[in-house]
């Protein structure tokens, strides 16, 4: 496998092409018969034999026209590929389990169409473009985000096998790509909130007026306090949820590493958090962030959370 | 059966598959049972419905039923599901049940490739001119059946019909390098089924009353020749076919056994011409009276008619030269002549007795001359003569006096062997018409004749032809003259307004052009024409580089097509291409949004070394783009010039 690996490398020169546009050369486009075409070129052997024995002139006429065919099939193709322009574009961040989206924009510059585009960075779930004369469009290539962290964009394969299906081009693309994944966040209670300067009223996870998220039930929640309709999304098959409210005061809450099961894996103490900071966010409380390496200090709003998700997601224990 | 997505086929792209089925089965339904052609037009119509109202396709269970009853069908009808008619039906049925599973792109392409091998079957059948531009305009449908299928629907259809037409053309130069140079072999390669050359027609073998009537009736080209020399005058050509020396009372038919080699005395210097014969299942080349000069593969058999080893099974050409004044056989087996003596008993009695009243004290030819007086005085020469009883030359000679070639010919042959002149029947054509666009005689099968033969004592075997006296015309200037208005000939033949005949020679000369340089193009002609280029004592070898080389270059030229950018008009716009060409070599490319100073900036982050050159570059295609300056274009041209 390693030595596969490596003439690979060699033959398609894997590197990366950096975040400018670039424009497809002949030299990273490479081209084999599909499937269809060895069905087709089987064809023509069995027509060039039945040609000579009936000894038909138009047959072997025929016969070389398709042949003929079939090479300027493959030219074209070829030149499908040929000059279009690939730039990359932006991908916003996602949730680990989410599916995350890299922007990658096509341009073509030439005065014919060029059809049936293919794109595709995971195997299985290609993206397609069709793109007119001296136009462009912008594609969204998905790949699975399973782990929290930078996503890079892996290599891309683009391929078509317009206009005869008998030959399939390809090249591959690996623009500098990457695009940040959250952990995927846990439901879990909000850690009690500090009492703050201004009041001191306690208030929290037992507030009865602004709806704050869900957690799963335990024995002592009542059941008036079940969320039916959501818990059925799962179809009986996860516990069931309970709505929490908080109360109408202002809250701070330190979202501290501290605070979470400390028998639990790191990556599920980074998931609670990550359900508490939304949750906070949800809440419209202000909240700070404490990692060990790190502490975000109290605040709200959009900025905030992406700060507060963005450190979570690069946190290294 | 699921499809993954990316395979299936869009809605409105079945019907262009009906199309290509449709375009490439339809003109087999000309030859093939009614049943077959009924049956695949129904399966077509139905998965026409199907499409039109959504509804699901049949199961595959069904299918393969469908499938199996058709292939009982065919070999119910065939006896066999090879062979060529066989063989065509099963595809045109093929093709019909396979347009009742297409779901994905993959089962498009596999009814595509079907109908390309379609076109194909058509040549079976007629490789004429027309054929083969109605194939040309399906293989041009099929093909943009292929683009629209690939390109999905995002291809309009005349966008797919141009884009099909822009292929097709670009593979004319391969057809047309791999036609002449591609090495040829001459087939079959394994034996032929016994169905591949059926359906032709010309003389048969043997004779009765009105089967060269019938066989007058067609148009059909017979063969065509052209003479090295002048064209000899018409009423000596006589090309002779199969002689019959045997009658049963009704037909006439050749005698199978041995003959010795005939004895062949030339009088006049021979003629040499070449004859292309058309496919006509049997062995002989019809060669000009009496042939003297015979190419390898052919003989010449007893009674004088040359023959080929093998039947004529396809298009053919000879070089014979012949006599066209000759003395044959002056000496004659026994055995032979008491043959062409011979006469069923009880048969046709009238004529016996005015023959043997003829005999007594009268010399052969003054026989021979009654006979043809007889004829002259009160014969009439027709396509539709009436019928005959049991004694034909009886009823013929006394009672109805009307008739066609091979009446004169039965009833002088009669009442010679009667009279005790040994006398025969040659079958074959006489005449022609002389097309002067191309300088070919073109024999028809209406040119289809019989005449006589008698053995006279010290002249061997002579050519007599009582048509000759019934109706000189037909001799002379061809059967369109010697027949009434209303004889059910063929109306090509009929026709003889001026503007008729040019049209008609035209088109025959284009198709004769076609049939000897296109369809004609053998082993043979591929080695005289690479002599004639410079390439004499070609092998394979030396074809396959020629080949190899000719394909480079027409690829090189494609691929200089496909690489081709337009350059630009304004010189400005040009200029500050080229430099982001310059760019692009050194891996920093220009997105189409990007604006000068923002490119400007981006080499400076990505490649600093460079940016000291291109900076000018930037600077000075502002000004000459923006600005007033004269100088702005010269300026630019040497900023550009630095960059390398």
């Amino acid at each position: 496998m390693g030595v596969v690996a490596r003439l690979k490398q060699q033959l398609f020169r894997w590197r990366s092409d950096g975040t400018a546009p670039l424009r497809l050369g002949q030299r990273r486009i490479f081209i084999i018969p599909s499937r269809g075409g060895l069905l087709y070129a089987l064809a023509l052997v069995v027509m060039l034999l039945g040609a000579i024995n009936y000894n038909l002139a138009l047959g072997h006429a025929l016969v070389f026209l398709l042949a003929g065919l079939g090479i300027v099939g493959m030219i074209h193709t070829f030149r499908n590929l040929h000059g279009l322009i690939v730039t990359p574009g932006r991908s916003s961040p996602v949730f680990a389990g989410e599916t995350a989206h890299f922007e990658l924009r096509l341009d073509n510059d030439r005065t014919s169409p060029r059809l049936a585009l293919e794109l595709e960075a995971e195997q299985g779930k290609p993206v397609f473009a069709a793109l007119d004369r001296h136009k462009g469009a912008r594609l969204n290539i998905p790949l699975a985000a399973t782990q929290r962290g930078w996503l890079d964009l892996p290599r891309v394969r683009l391929s078509t096998r317009y206009p005869l299906g008998l030959f399939t081009a390809w090249a591959y693309l690996q623009p500098a790509m990457r695009c940040l994944v959250y952990p995927q966040p846990i439901a879990a209670p909000l850690p009690p909130p500090l009492p703050t300067p201004a009041g001191g009223e306690r208030t929290g996870d037992g507030g009865q007026e602004d709806f704050a998220g869900f957690r799963d039930r335990q024995p002592a929640d009542s059941p008036r306090h079940v969320a039916w309709k959501a818990s059925a999304r799962h179809a009986g098959e996860g516990p069931l949820l309970i709505k929490q409210f908080a109360g109408g005061a202002q809250l701070e809450l330190i979202l501290d590493w501290q605070l979470t099961e400390p028998g639990l894996s790191a990556e599920t103490r980074l998931g609670i958090l990550t359900g508490w900071v939304l949750a906070a966010e949800a809440a419209d409380a202000d909240y700070a962030l404490w990692l060990p390496s790190r502490e975000i200090p109290t605040g709200r709003g959009e900025h905030h959370r992406q700060s507060c998700l963005e450190a979570l997601a690069l946190y290294q224990p | 059966m699921s499809t993954p997505a990316r395979d299936a086929l869009d809605r409105h792209a079945t019907p262009w598959l009906f199309a290509t089925a449709l375009a490439t089965t339809a003109p087999h339904a000309l030859h093939q049972p009614t049943w077959l052609s009924a049956l695949s037009g129904a399966v077509l119509l139905w998965a026409a419905w199907l499409w039109w109202k959504d509804r699901r396709l049949p199961g595959r269970w069904l299918i393969v039923l469908m499938v199996a009853g058709g292939c009982a069908g065919i070999l119910l009808e065939f006896r066999s599901l090879f062979g060529r008619d066989a063989g065509v039906a099963m595809l045109v049925m093929f093709m019909s049940m396979k347009l009742l599973e297409v779901r994905s792109r993959r089962d498009g392409m596999v009814a595509i490739t079907l109908g390309y091998f379609l076109l194909l079957t058509h040549y079976l059948y007629s490789q004429s001119i027309p054929t083969g531009l109605w194939l040309l305009a399906t293989m041009w449908l099929v093909t943009a059946t292929l683009v629209r299928l690939q390109g999905g629907p995002a291809s309009p259809p005349r966008d797919s019909l141009r884009h099909a037409g822009v292929l097709c053309l670009q593979a004319i130069p391969f057809m047309l390098v791999l036609y002449l140079l591609f090495p040829r072999i001459s087939g079959p390669l394994w034996g032929l089924p016994l169905d591949a050359h059926s359906g032709k027609t010309g003389l048969s073998e043997t004779m009765s009353p009105g089967s060269i009537a019938e066989l007058v009736q067609s148009a059909d080209i017979a063969f065509r020749v052209r003479f090295d020399g002048p064209l000899p005058p018409k009423q000596k050509l006589y090309w002779r076919g199969p002689v019959m020396e045997q009658f049963d009372g009704i037909t006439w038919q050749p005698y199978k056994g041995r003959y010795r080699t005939p004895q062949l005395a030339p009088v006049s210097p021979p003629v040499s011409y070449e004859t292309t014969l058309e496919a006509h299942g049997q062995r002989w080349l019809l060669a000009l009276d009496a042939p003297t000069g015979l190419p390898a593969e052919t003989s010449l058999n007893g009674t004088l008619t040359a023959a080929s080893r093998e039947a004529i099974n396809e298009r053919r050409r000879f070089r014979l030269s012949a006599s066209l004044d000759y003395r044959f056989n002056t000496s004659e087996e026994a055995a032979v002549l008491r043959r062409n003596l011979a006469l069923p008993a009880e048969r046709n009695p009238r004529t016996r007795q005015l023959a043997r009243e003829w005999q007594a004290g009268n010399p052969p030819e003054a026989i021979i001359a009654k006979a043809l007086t007889l004829f002259a005085s009160e014969f009439t020469y027709t396509l539709r003569p009436p019928l005959l009883g049991r004694d034909g030359v009886d009823d013929f000679l006394f009672n109805g006096k009307r008739g066609f070639c091979e009446h004169y010919a039965a009833a002088f042959v009669v009442l010679m062997r009667g009279a005790g002149i040994p006398a025969r029947i040659v079958g074959g054509y006489q005449g022609g018409e002389f097309n002067p666009l191309d300088g070919y005689l073109v024999v028809r099968q209406s040119d289809a004749h019989a005449w006589a033969e008698v053995w006279l004592e010290g002249r061997g075997w002579v050519r007599v032809d009582p048509t000759a006296a019934v109706s000189p015309s037909r001799i002379e200037t061809g059967i369109a003259d010697a027949l009434d208005l209303g004889e059910p000939l063929p109306a090509l033949i009929q026709w003889r307004a001026d503007w008729v005949r040019t049209l008609r020679y035209r088109w025959e000369a284009i198709n004769n052009a076609w049939n000897q340089n296109i369809l004609g193009y053998d082993p043979l002609r591929q080695r005289e024409l690479l002599a004639r280029l410079g390439l004499p004592d070609a092998d394979w070898r030396s074809l396959a580089t020629a080949l190899g080389l000719a394909c480079s270059l027409i690829v090189a030229g494609l691929m200089a097509w496909a690489l081709y950018r337009r350059p630009e008009r304004d010189p400005v716009v040009r200029l500050w291409q080229q430099a982001l060409r310059h760019l692009a070599r050194r891996k920093v490319d220009c997105a189409p949004w990007e604006t000068p100073l923002d490119v400007a900036r981006r080499v400076r982050e990505q490649c600093p070394e460079l940016a000291v050159t291109f900076q000018p570059v930037v600077d000075a295609y502002l000004v000459a783009r923006y600005g007033k300056s004269d100088q702005a274009l010269k300026t630019l041209r040497d900023a550009v010039a630095q960059l390398r």
